[in-house]
């Protein structure tokens, strides 16, 4: 369990995390959500150790981030949002070092590096020079290293960063994995579609202040009164648009004459939309579609953003 | 033997004798020595027309010859040890290393120990053409061994000053600018600070107060100085005398070798606990 109390991080009188709060449980995919600079890798780096707060504590696993570092390390997988690699090693001795640099017998770092290559399908890459790899491969196999001591606690900075669709979808895929065996997941990125798919719950954050928290679901239902309703008749399109005003939960109404189209703003419940479309039945307005406009994360993280802004 | 293993150390030896460089840099250093041996030789051999080489030729050659694996020394340890954190924050590997349950004590031998041993290995590299001079004679097995333990606190002390410049600077070029900078004042400043001393107490109405009961005057800075360089104590191991001429000059007849060893070691002691106090500078408590 990770419990964040109070963190706070002073640059001069800059403030980049300003008392923030949060508690994430075990075996929780944890995603951070937020604008450059909003505070994310600094929350990271503190939790893994690189960096005091200037308030404040965070503890992991009950281990303090600042008096228990050493034993927070052996808890934590951290892999930064930008790292270089040593040119003159290959993807086995480079594993074998972070192996040994954690206190891993060597007999135990054998069996390993080859399971973990194969984790983050590098398998054929194992004696491979470091620097030789692509991009995508070294994220993998920063995340091999990451993974090298078993850690219950992992902290992605950006793991998705400046990979093309195709590394993409093997990261997500190798994170899908680690949250079926049960670790704890932090990470951030900026492709949010990303995000909600892999996510159980979401950190929105602001100029190092915690916006918002939940599950995704929760976080997305917080905007669900502003959903957008697009409505299609077969005629009638003015009786429709007579109709849709006297609803006081309906706003911002526009209406499409060429493809007989209404679209509107909706600030009521899923009940309150049902009792709607009932209406609308009953009313005989030939309407053969009503759609409402799923918002994503990133009409999420941009509308609580927005509203932080304002 | 896992307890003292060291994987930054296992690490650099590796990335270090994996290096073109490390293998060009050796080929060099005895290039150059092997050009002054063979140089020499030729000079005291055939140019003279004796044909021969005499005991104190081999002195000679062998105290140049020490005098200048000094100087290559002082050269390249810097090079060796003032990168040896910042170019791992410019590669931006430290922050993951220093997210790993290694100690910064670790971290920071495990650095040293890597340089050093590239060094030593110049040096043991070197000892064929050196033991040159023992074909013929002129110089004990005593004195190389001094000589070579005198190489040793030097290397040492100078990479701990590399290690504590690139642990506190965030730039190699600063750390590498500044640890040279400190070998100048090492080997150059002191020495002119030295003959100024010197010079300073031989004016007349200027004499420093001799002690109770001695006649020769105290001198303790100009010995300091004289003390502290490395051209000095080098000159004194290979010629003794030059210890006695140093109390005169100085009213202090404590052998420097020993003032030597005293500073260097802890000049290597508070570097080294800079370097691992500042290697996790961002996290007050944890060390």
């Amino acid at each position: 369990m990770i419990e964040i109390k109070g963190l706070t991080k002073k640059y001069g009188s800059f403030v980049a995390l300003d008392h923030f709060e949060l508690s994430i449980n075990e075996g929780v995919v944890c995603g951070f959500v937020g604008a450059n600079g909003a505070g994310k890798s600094t929350i990271f780096s503190i939790l893994a150790t690189l960096l005091s707060p200037t308030e404040g504590d965070a503890t992991i696993n009950g281990k303090s981030v600042i008096r228990d570092s050493s034993e927070v390390r052996k808890q934590i997988g951290y892999m930064p949002d930008f790292f270089g690699v040593y040119d003159q090693l290959k993807a086995d001795e480079y594993l074998d070092f972070y192996g040994a640099s954690y206190g891993i017998p060597a007999e135990k770092r054998k069996v390993l590096i080859p399971e973990l290559l194969e984790l983050v399908n590098l398998t054929d890459k194992r004696y491979e020079y470091v620097d030789l790899l692509s991009r995508g491969m070294k994220q993998r196999l920063c995340l091999a290293r990451s993974l090298i001591h078993d850690p219950s606690v992992l902290i992605l900075d950006e793991p998705a960063s400046g990979l093309d669709p195709r590394a993409r979808v093997e990261m997500r895929d190798i994170l899908k994995h680690l949250k079926s065996m049960g670790k704890t997941i932090l990470i951030s990125s900026h492709i949010l579609p990303e995000l909600s798919e892999m996510c159980d719950e979401i950190v929105v954050i602001d100029r190092g202040k915690l916006i918002a928290h939940g599950h995704v679901e929760t976080i997305q239902a917080q905007l669900q009164g502003d959903k957008r309703i697009k409505v299609k008749v077969m005629k009638e399109l003015e009786l429709a648009r007579a109709f849709f005003e006297e609803d006081p939960l309906i706003s911002a109404i526009e209406v499409e004459k060429e493809k007989n189209e209404i679209s509107f703003n909706y600030k009521g419940t899923d009940e309150e939309q049902v009792e709607l479309l009932r209406k609308v039945f009953l009313s005989n307005i030939p309407i053969y579609s009503f759609t409402a406009e799923e918002k994503d994360l990133e009409d999420v993280f941009m509308a609580i953003t927005k509203g932080v802004e304002q | 033997m896992q307890r003292f293993s060291n994987p930054v150390l296992m690490k650099e030896l590796k990335l270090r004798f994996r290096a073109f460089k490390s293998f060009s840099g050796l080929m060099f250093y005895l290039f150059l020595l092997f050009i002054f041996v063979g140089g020499f030789l030729s000079v005291f051999t055939q140019f003279t027309g004796t044909g021969f080489f005499r005991p104190s030729e081999s002195f000679i050659m062998f105290a140049v010859i020490s005098v200048l694996q000094m100087a290559l020394v002082m050269f390249i340890t810097p090079g060796l040890t003032a990168g040896a954190i910042s170019s791992e924050r410019e590669k931006q590997t430290l922050n993951i290393l220093l997210t790993t349950t290694q100690t910064s004590i670790q971290i920071i031998i495990g650095k040293l120990l890597s340089s050093i041993a590239f060094l030593i290995l110049l040096l043991i590299a070197g000892l064929p053409l050196y033991s040159i001079v023992f074909l013929f004679g002129g110089v004990s097995p005593s004195q190389l061994i001094t000589i070579f333990l005198f190489y040793l606190v030097t290397v040492v002390a100078i990479g701990s000053i590399g290690i504590m410049f690139s642990t506190i600077t965030k730039k190699t070029i600063v750390s590498m600018i500044a640890t040279y900078g400190a070998m100048i004042f090492i080997g150059a400043v002191t020495a002119f600070f030295f003959f100024v001393g010197w010079q300073l107490d031989n004016i007349p109405g200027n004499t420093p107060t001799p002690p109770i009961g001695g006649s020769t005057p105290n001198s303790p800075i100009t010995y300091f100085w004289a003390a502290i360089n490395p051209g000095a104590l080098m000159l004194t191991i290979l010629y003794p005398p030059l210890e006695n001429e140093l109390s005169n000059i100085t009213g202090i007849s404590i052998p420097i070798w020993i003032t030597y060893l005293i500073f260097y070691s802890l000049v290597t002691v508070l570097c080294l606990w800079i370097a691992i106090r500042k290697l996790r500078a961002n996290m007050k408590h944890n060390r």
